[in-house]
């Protein structure tokens, strides 16, 4: 599908764009996942006003957990999330084994060390959305096999 | 005008957009809102309990006043949406208000996609008032 390739091309544009410009200028490498994380944040506001307009209102943290996980993952990335795991103290691990930002690229060891890059974006989205639905949250990322990776999701309700 | 004031508020309860009839006494619809808002608090926090349609983003009714009614919708990210109608203009229908709190909706949702809009500012987009404007004029 053209518009899922678009999407793709972009982000990896975006990785690429923010760190040759790093390379070049000032700043360091931590700048460059602030900067993309931020973008993510803001896209994921927008994002989750669009699709939360005509759901039903939720009943707690786990039916968002749930909404992030089946609507927004299927809207974004076209599949679920694989499996979610919590604490029910306010820690989730969401895992993607196939990670649609990732696939593109091998799924050896070569590109591990750069694989985090590609998920800052991800995880800005997914903070700028629990944002907008009330809570606060600290969104981090794993990748310890491509093309799999898990998110850890540490939340308060505001 | 059929409606009289419509009201955003962001989540921390502080107006994101007020359009008012131009009268001399802006400052009372200001009050009425602001009053509302416990109104719309109370309701939130009671769909835990009570038998109300737990689901809805309309909340109805807020509270009758002699002269003014108050409808209430809150958005899943919070955000209250709030109308002032007459007393007096019966022809009014539940429908119809709801179906202005979808417009309102709507257009509020593309304005959060605008890319120079900055979440949690004051909404300042002709386009917003000119939907606003032609919605609280309509005659039914």
């Amino acid at each position: 599908m053209a518009d899922e390739a678009l999407f793709l091309l972009l982000h990896n544009e975006m990785v690429a764009g923010l760190y040759r410009a790093a390379e070049q200028g000032e700043g360091e490498n931590g700048r460059c996942t602030t900067k993309l994380e931020s973008m993510g944040f803001r896209v994921g506001q927008g994002l989750i006003e669009r699709f939360t307009k005509d759901t039903a209102r939720f009943k707690d943290e786990l039916d968002i957990m749930k909404f992030i996980c089946k609507d927004f993952w299927t809207t974004v990335f076209k599949k679920q999330i694989d499996n979610l795991r919590t604490n029910h103290q306010g820690i989730y691990v969401l895992q993607d084994n196939k990670f649609r930002l990732l696939t593109q690229m091998s799924a050896g060891k070569q590109y591990l060390e750069h694989a985090p890059k590609y998920l800052a974006f991800t995880c800005g989205l997914i903070r700028g959305g629990l944002s907008n639905l009330g809570i606060k949250s600290i969104v981090t990322a794993e990748v310890s096999s491509m093309p799999a990776c898990k998110l850890f999701l540490e939340y308060s309700v505001i | 005008w059929s409606v009289l004031v419509s009201v955003i508020c962001s989540p921390q309860n502080y107006p994101l957009y007020i359009r008012s009839v131009p009268t001399e006494n802006e400052l009372k619809f200001h009050y009425t809102v602001h009053t509302s808002l416990d109104v719309v608090d109370e309701k939130i926090s009671a769909m835990g309990k009570a038998l109300v349609d737990q689901r809805e983003l309309y909340l109805g009714l807020l509270y009758p006043t002699e002269d003014y009614k108050v409808y209430g919708y809150v958005t899943n990210s919070k955000v209250k949406f709030v109308m002032v109608v007459d007393s007096s203009n019966t022809a009014l229908r539940d429908n119809e208000i709801r179906s202005m709190f979808r417009k309102l909706h709507n257009s509020y949702t593309d304005i959060m996609c605008n890319p120079f809009y900055n979440p949690g500012d004051r909404i300042h987009s002709r386009a917003f008032d000119n939907m606003v404007n032609s919605m609280m004029m309509q005659v039914c």
